[in-house]
C-alpha cells in the first residue's frame, strides 16, 4: 500500500517536473560540468506529524502530576525520518527540569507528566548534505479535552497534531543518492538519462540497528491524514465557481449586445 | 541563537516580550518667590502659601487738590459745510476750558473720486453710448453718495441699470489711470486694472443668485438627488477602470518576458486539459509573476515548511489586490466549505488552493464588470428616451444575487483511524475491526 501511494503521487508530480527537468540537464550538459552538486527544480518534500498525546492519571494525579504527556515529531506514516533529521532540540517550559531536551535517535519525542499546557519549539536539525539550517516548529500542548461534557477519562488521550511537509528545494547529489526509494520522502521522477551513484552498504547496515519507528507505543492513538478528503472539497468548490464565473460571463455579453443596440438608436 | 535565526530566515512573528521600562522624569520644583510690597517677616509668617487676597497699592491716591465741574458750552463741526453752533454738557477741570474740534467730526469720511478735464475727456473717454452730460453727472453722484450704485442708479436721470452705472464709472477710471501714467507698466499693480469690473460675469452671478433664492423646497431635494446620482455613476466608472488596470500592467509583464526570452518560471499550478478563456490570461500572468518571484524567494532558502510557502503564495497574489477583495474572497471561501488553512497540507492540495483563490478573484471581477455594464446600460436608455420612446423597461436583466447559502455546502469531518496510510478511495468500503477508532476531537 505504501509503495503503490507514494508511486502515485510521483506520478501526480511527473507532468510537472519532466520538462523542467530536461531543460536543465540540456543546461548541464551544455556546460558540461559533471561535478555540479546540486540539482534545479527538483524538490524533495518530507511529510511529517508533530503532536502530543496526553493521558488522564484519574485517582493518581493531584494538583502538579494532572497529566502524562508525550510530544514528538513523526513521519507522516510513522516512516523513520532520521534519514533526514540528525537531531530534535526540544524547548520546554523553564519550570521543567532540564528544559532543553536533545534527541538524537528516533522516535523524537519526549515523554513527561505535569499540569500545565504551554508552547513547545521543536528545532530540527538535518545532515550535513541535506541542509545546513535547522528548522522551528511551534506545538501548544494540549491536555484537556476542548468539549467539557464528557468526564476526564484515563482511556480516552487527548490527541492533537498537524501535518506539514519539509520541503528541501535543490537537493544535493549525494543526498538524492543517500535517500532514494525511502518510504519517508515524496521523491521526483528523474530523468531518464540520469544516474544516481550507488549507496553506501554502510549506511544501510547502520540504519538497521536503530530503533524500528513502525511499532511505536503510541500508534494506536495517532491521527491520519488523507488528501483525497481535502482534494474533494476544493474541487467541488472550483466547479461552483467556474460554473458562476461561466453564468456571469453570459450575463456580461447579453448586456453589451443590448447596450450596443441602445447606442445605434440613440446615434438615429 | 539558532533558534533566533531561523525565525528571522523563516519570518514567524515569534518576538519575545519587551520589557524596556521608561525612565521618569523628575517634575521640577516650583519656586515661590515673594510678591512685591509684602515685607521679607510678613511673608515668612504664611509659610509659602500664595495670599488669598491681592495687595492694596495704598500709596495711589487721587489727587485731593483737583477740582471738576460740568458746563454748558457752545462747539463748532468742523465736518460742517455751514457755521452751525450747537451746544452740549462738557467735562470742564480746574477751570480749564476744552480746546480743539468737535471729536466726532474725524469719522466723516469720504471716497477719492478722479476728476478728468474737457481736453482729457475729448481725447480718452469719449463713448458712443454715453454723453459728456451724463457721465459728469454720473461722477457727481459717485461723489454725493460714496459709490453707492444702488442709490445712484434710484436718482439718476437717465434710466440705466446698476451694472452700467459700475461698467461706465469703472472703465472711466481705467482710461485715465492708463493715460496719466508714465508707461503701462506704471499701472499694471492697480486693483483697478488687475482685476476689471465684468459686467456679463456680474449679470450673471446676479441671475444665478436670484434663481437660488427663488427656487422652491422641491426643486431643492431633486437637485439634491440628480448630484448624488451623478456621483455614484462617476464612482462605479472608475472603480470599473481601477478594476481593468491590472490587466494592462499584466501585459506590460508579458512583454517583459517575451523581450527576455526566458520563461519566467515553473508553472505553480497542476497541468489542466481545459484551456483558460482568453479573458481570464491576463491575471493568471500576473498572478503567475508573482508567483515566479515567491518561489525564486522560497528556493534562497534551503529548508521551509509545506504551509510557509502557501502562506507567502497567497500573500503575493492578494498584494495586487485590495483588503476588501481579501475579504471578500475569504468569505467566499468560507461560504464553500472550504478550509482557509488546508488540513493536510500536501504539494496538490496547495496548488488546488491557489487555482481556487485565483478562480475566485476573476469571479469578483467579473462581478464588477457585470455591475458596471448595468449601471452604463441604464444611463443610456435614460438618455435615449426622447429619440425612442417606445423602449420599454422590461428588458433590464436583474442579477442573479451571488450567494452559496443556497445550495448545498459539502462539509465533511476528517476521518481518523489508527496508523498507516488511509486508501485513496473516499470511502473504503470494508474497515479492519481489530483496529481501535481514535477519539473524534
Amino acid at each position: 500500500m505504501t509503495n503503490s501511494s507514494s508511486s502515485k503521487k510521483q506520478a501526480q508530480d511527473q507532468p510537472e517536473t519532466s520538462e523542467p527537468t530536461l531543460k536543465s540537464l540540456k543546461t548541464k550538459m551544455t556546460k558540461s560540468d559533471e561535478k555540479q552538486k546540486k540539482l534545479k527544480d527538483i524538490e524533495i518534500s518530507v511529510p511529517i506529524v508533530y503532536g502530543n498525546v496526553a493521558f488522564w492519571l484519574g485517582k493518581k494525579a493531584s494538583e502538579y502530576q494532572s497529566h502524562k504527556w508525550a510530544v514528538y515529531v513523526r513521519g507522516a506514516t510513522n516512516e523513520d525520518i532520521s534519514v533526514v533529521v540528525k537531531k530534535v532540540v526540544f524547548q520546554l517550559h523553564s519550570s521543567f527540569n532540564s528544559p532543553t531536551r536533545v534527541i538524537e535517535e528516533p522516535p523524537f519525542e519526549v515523554s513527561e507528566s505535569g499540569w500545565g499546557e504551554f508552547e513547545i519549539a521543536m528545532t530540527l536539525h538535518f545532515h550535513s548534505d541535506v541542509c545546513d539550517k535547522p528548522l522551528s516548529l511551534y506545538h501548544h500542548l494540549k491536555l484537556y479535552p476542548e468539549d467539557e461534557s464528557g468526564p476526564l477519562t484515563m482511556k480516552k488521550p487527548v490527541v492533537v497534531e498537524s501535518y506539514d511537509e519539509i520541503v528541501f528545494p535543490d537537493p544535493s547529489e549525494s543526498f538524492l543518492a543517500r535517500v532514494q526509494n525511502h518510504p519517508a520522502l515524496t521523491f521526483p521522477r528523474l530523468p531518464s538519462g540520469y544516474n544516481l551513484p550507488a549507496p553506501m552498504q554502510v549506511e544501510d547496515t547502520g540504519k538497521k540497528k536503530r530503533g524500528d519507528t513502525k511499532d511505536h507505543s503510541l500508534g494506536q492513538w495517532f491521527m491520519s491524514f488523507s488528501e483525497a478528503d481535502e482534494l474533494l472539497q476544493l474541487a467541488a468548490a472550483r466547479q461552483q465557481v467556474q460554473a458562476h464565473i461561466a453564468k456571469l460571463r453570459r450575463q456580461i455579453s447579453l448586456l453589451e449586445g443590448q447596450n450596443q443596440t441602445v447606442k445605434t438608436g440613440s446615434d438615429l | 541563537m539558532g533558534g533566533t535565526d531561523a525565525k528571522d530566515i523563516l519570518g514567524l512573528p515569534k518576538t519575545p516580550l519587551s520589557l524596556t521600562q521608561e525612565k521618569k522624569s523628575r517634575p521640577q520644583k516650583e519656586s515661590h518667590r515673594k510678591p512685591d510690597g509684602i515685607s521679607r517677616e510678613v511673608y515668612a509668617l504664611t509659610g509659602g502659601v500664595a495670599p488669598l487676597m491681592p495687595s492694596i497699592d495704598l500709596k495711589r491716591r487721587p489727587p485731593a487738590d483737583e477740582k471738576v465741574a460740568w458746563k454748558w458750552l457752545s462747539f463748532t463741526n468742523s465736518a460742517r459745510k455751514d457755521d452751525l453752533q450747537l451746544y452740549h454738557w462738557v467735562r470742564v477741570v480746574n477751570d480749564v476750558p476744552p480746546t480743539g474740534d468737535y471729536s466726532f467730526a474725524k469719522y466723516n469720511k469720504s471716497v477719492d473720486i478722479l476728476k478728468y478735464t474737457d481736453e482729457e475727456y475729448e481725447n480718452h473717454l469719449t463713448d458712443s453710448v454715453w454723453t459728456k452730460e451724463e457721465t459728469d453727472q454720473l461722477f457727481e453722484f459717485c461723489q454725493n453718495f460714496d459709490l453707492r450704485f444702488v442709490v445712484i442708479a434710484d436718482r439718476f436721470p437717465v434710466s440705466r441699470t446698476v451694472e452700467e452705472l459700475k461698467d461706465r464709472y469703472y472703465s472711466v477710471n481705467r482710461a485715465l489711470l492708463r493715460a496719466r501714467a508714465q508707461s503701462p507698466a506704471d499701472v499694471a499693480n492697480h486693483p483697478l486694472m488687475k482685476e476689471p469690473y465684468d459686467i456679463t460675469r456680474d449679470r450673471e452671478r446676479k441671475r444665478a443668485l436670484s434663481m437660488v433664492l427663488s427656487q422652491s423646497r422641491h426643486q431643492e431635494k431633486k437637485d439634491a438627488e440628480i448630484l448624488a446620482e451623478a456621483k455614484r455613476i462617476t464612482e462605479m466608472r472608475l472603480a470599473a477602470r481601477r478594476a481593468e488596470e491590472p490587466d494592462v500592467s499584466a501585459n506590460e509583464n508579458a512583454g517583459l518576458d517575451k523581450a527576455d526570452g526566458v520563461v519566467p518560471g515553473r508553472s505553480v499550478s497542476p497541468t489542466s486539459n481545459s484551456q483558460l478563456p482568453a479573458t481570464a490570461v491576463a491575471p493568471s500572468t500576473l498572478t503567475m509573476a508573482d508567483y515566479a518571484s515567491t518561489l525564486a524567494s522560497l528556493r534562497m532558502l534551503h529548508v521551509y515548511l509545506r504551509t510557509y510557502g502557501l502562506e507567502q503564495m497567497v500573500q503575493a497574489a492578494s498584494s495586487a489586490v485590495g483588503l476588501r477583495t481579501i475579504k471578500r474572497v475569504e468569505q467566499t471561501l468560507q461560504d464553500l466549505g472550504v478550509n482557509l488553512k488546508p488540513k493536510v497540507p500536501t504539494k496538490t492540495v496547495c496548488d488546488e488552493h491557489l487555482e481556487l483563490r485565483k478562480e475566485i478573484l476573476t469571479l469578483l471581477n467579473l462581478q464588477k464588470q457585470l455591475q458596471y455594464k448595468e449601471s452604463e446600460g441604464s444611463s443610456h436608455r435614460e438618455g435615449s428616451y426622447a429619440a425612442m420612446p417606445d423602449t420599454p423597461k422590461d428588458r433590464v436583466f436583474a442579477p442573479d444575487p451571488f450567494s452559496f447559502g443556497a445550495e448545498r455546502p459539502i462539509k465533511k469531518e476528517q476521518k481518523r483511524k489508527g496508523p498507516g496510510r488511509q486508501a485513496d478511495t473516499p470511502s473504503p468500503a470494508h474497515k479492519r475491526p481489530r483496529k481501535l477508532k481514535a477519539s473524534d476531537l
